[in-house]
């Protein structure tokens, strides 16, 4: 029987034939990926560890350190890389959003198995890799033995056709499926179909990433030309080599959903979560906002500041309303500043904040206030999510951020071009 | 040896409660015990003085959708004693096992139950008992592996075990 992507890669990492849905499998892990915060709360220095050549330590979360605690957990996480000679350490200066230091350093690749503390680690879906969000305790076992097991979970694939509008891109692409479908809890995703082809590899990223919040397992694209040429040229010339995988064409699914890329429209998804709470933005309620964020692993790519500035680029943000930008990585700052894209959003008024977690899970650098609305890019809407629970966050994309931050309320980004 | 059948009062909680609504980011910044005390904070003001050792949470679909903070090692600080579920978030299911926190899955376990009503559960046999309405539900037994990990008390433990913690973190 044939089998789906994610299938593919845990029978392979399993060195089993097959694998179907409800088998529990014992996989062996590619790269192990520890964020900071691993180390900043009951951090226990192992007496050994699977192999430092298949571990990443990314400082992202809490940089730089805005508490003791965090500072603490810096100076365990550089301990731990001395002691056992991890070369793929992103420090502050070097640091970024993991899930983007992943990407952009080759490090998510096709076939194979990532493992990291973050819910949004299916972010390295985009690039054909079997990744999920795990625990911190889990990952701590994974650097340890080097393995974990799996539930194979039944898949849902979307069936993508046509290409997007000008204006819409992979946030509105995501919120549309969330706000139709609603929850793929217990259920893996997988795109495909003509449609993929048109669609740049960061909003792959950004839909990739978003799954966790239908509480999918994995989320995954195909390994095509777009993916393979984006690796090959973030990875290091001395990468081994990889080998996505494809579905097989008698793979079974849970459901299969076509969807056409040309028909849709830029969404917004309402306060308190994604499923079922998500509509196209005209149908969305007049709203003022106070903050406007654009950032976190799922829109604080390049791409994403870029589109910000040529909305924003000779205009003020509103009266009453604070533009927060923070890139995702640190490389990401630097190369948006090169492309003057951190300019025009300055010029305009926003605040570009240092590449962190921050904001997105309102822990640092522009929590909310009560009675305050947020309108963000990032990814998550839960109550209280970036600050008190008395603030309303609403979720769009970078696009619809920044033109609503000119206007001070919940905009079309369609409506205020030129 | 863990004990696989075993007792408790419940607090019934609703669909799709999230992460974020048990371990809060402001919480992120404290230490366990006191990170406890956040639990519900929003959903349930309070409730954290009411719970007690050997309590059991029952919830409706979707459990736990959210973060991969460990929600679990806030639970098993306030004492509690099982999850048990209509449908779990399977990042939060995997967290709470990883803890040595028991989590089962029942249908239609949220409607079979009211705050304060005792359960029995049974874990390798898959099955949870309202012992004040004299109703019985069948569950997902857990898998052999998942067992092991609750027998060790949680991956740490096993790690421990397996001799991948220093001295000063094994028990005897
Ligand atoms: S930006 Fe937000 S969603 Fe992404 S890794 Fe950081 S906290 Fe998680």
């Amino acid at each position: 029987m044939g089998m789906t992507m994610i299938e593919k890669i845990l029978a392979r990492k399993a060195g089993v034939p097959t694998v179907a849905p409800g088998q529990i499998v014992t996989c062996e892990v590619d790269l192990t990926v520890m964020i900071d915060l691993q180390f900043a709360t009951g951090w226990i220095p192992p007496t050994r560890i699977a192999d430092p050549d298949r571990v990443a330590v990314v400082m992202d979360h809490a940089v730089p350190a805005p508490t003791v605690q965090d500072a603490e957990g810096g100076v365990n996480a550089r301990r731990f890389v001395a002691d056992f000679g991890i070369s793929k350490f992103f420090d502050v200066g070097a640091h970024g959003i993991c899930h983007q230091v992943i990407a952009e350093n080759g490090l998510a690749r096709p076939g194979e198995i990532l493992a990291c503390t973050d819910s949004h680690s299916c972010a390295a879906g985009a690039y054909n890799t079997a990744a999920r969000g795990l625990g911190p305790a889990e990952v701590y076992a994974i650097l340890c033995t080097g393995r974990t097991w799996f539930e194979v979970s039944p898949t849902i694939r979307y069936e993508l056709i046509g290409s997007l509008p000008d204006g819409v891109s992979g946030k509105d692409v995501f919120l549309h499926l969330a706000g139709v479908f609603g929850d793929a809890t217990n259920h893996n995703l997988e795109y495909g179909g003509d449609g993929i082809a048109s669609l740049s590899m960061s909003d792959r990223r950004t839909i990739a990433t978003q799954g966790a919040e239908i509480s999918a397992d994995f989320s995954i694209f195909p390994a095509d030309r777009a993916c393979r040429d984006f690796v090959d040229e973030h990875s290091p010339p001395d990468a081994a080599p990889y080998d996505g995988v494809e579905a097989d064409p008698d793979a079974r699914y849970a459901a299969v959903r076509r969807v056409d890329l040309s028909a849709l429209e830029p969404h917004v998804a309402r306060p308190g979560g994604v499923s079922g709470n998500s509509l196209p933005v005209s149908a969305v309620e007049d709203r003022a906002v106070q903050q406007c964020f654009i950032g976190s692993c799922a829109n604080g790519q390049l791409e994403d500041l870029r589109i910000a500035a040529s909305i924003v680029r000779g205009k003020k943000v509103a009266a009453g309303v604070r533009l927060l930008v923070t890139p995702a990585s640190q490389r990401v700052y630097r190369d948006a500043m090169r492309a003057g894209y951190l300019q025009d959003l300055a010029d305009a008024g926003a605040v570009i904040t240092n590449s962190t977690c921050g904001a997105c899970f309102g822990y640092h650098l522009g929590v909310l206030g009560p009675g305050e609305v947020c309108l963000t890019s990032s990814t998550r809407n839960f109550t209280g999510r970036m600050g008190s629970p008395d603030a309303e966050i609403y979720l769009a994309s970078p696009a619809t951020v920044a033109a609503s931050a000119l206007v001070g309320r919940v905009t079309d980004p369609r409506d205020t071009r030129d | 040896m863990l004990r696989t059948r075993f007792s408790g009062r419940v607090w019934v909680v609703g669909h799709s409660v999230n992460t974020d609504a048990m371990y809060p980011a402001h919480a992120m910044k404290m230490s366990i015990p006191e990170a406890a005390r956040h639990v519900f904070y929003e959903l349930r003001p309070g409730w954290v003085d009411d719970v007690e050792r050997g309590d059991i949470i029952v919830a409706g679909r979707n459990f736990g959708l959210g973060s991969s903070r460990p929600v679990a090692a806030l639970l098993r600080e306030l004492g509690i004693s099982a999850l048990v579920a209509e449908e779990f978030n399977s990042l939060f299911f995997r967290n709470a096992i990883n803890h040595g926190l028991p989590a089962l899955r029942v249908g239609g376990v949220s409607t079979a139950f009211a705050d304060g009503e005792t359960m029995t559960l049974d874990l390798s046999e898959g099955w949870v008992a309202n012992d004040d309405r004299g109703t019985r539900l069948p569950g997902d037994r857990l898998p052999d592996l998942v067992l092991e990990i609750l027998s060790a008390g949680g991956i740490m433990e096993k790690l421990a075990m397996d001799g991948y913690l220093p001295e000063t973190h094994r028990r005897s």
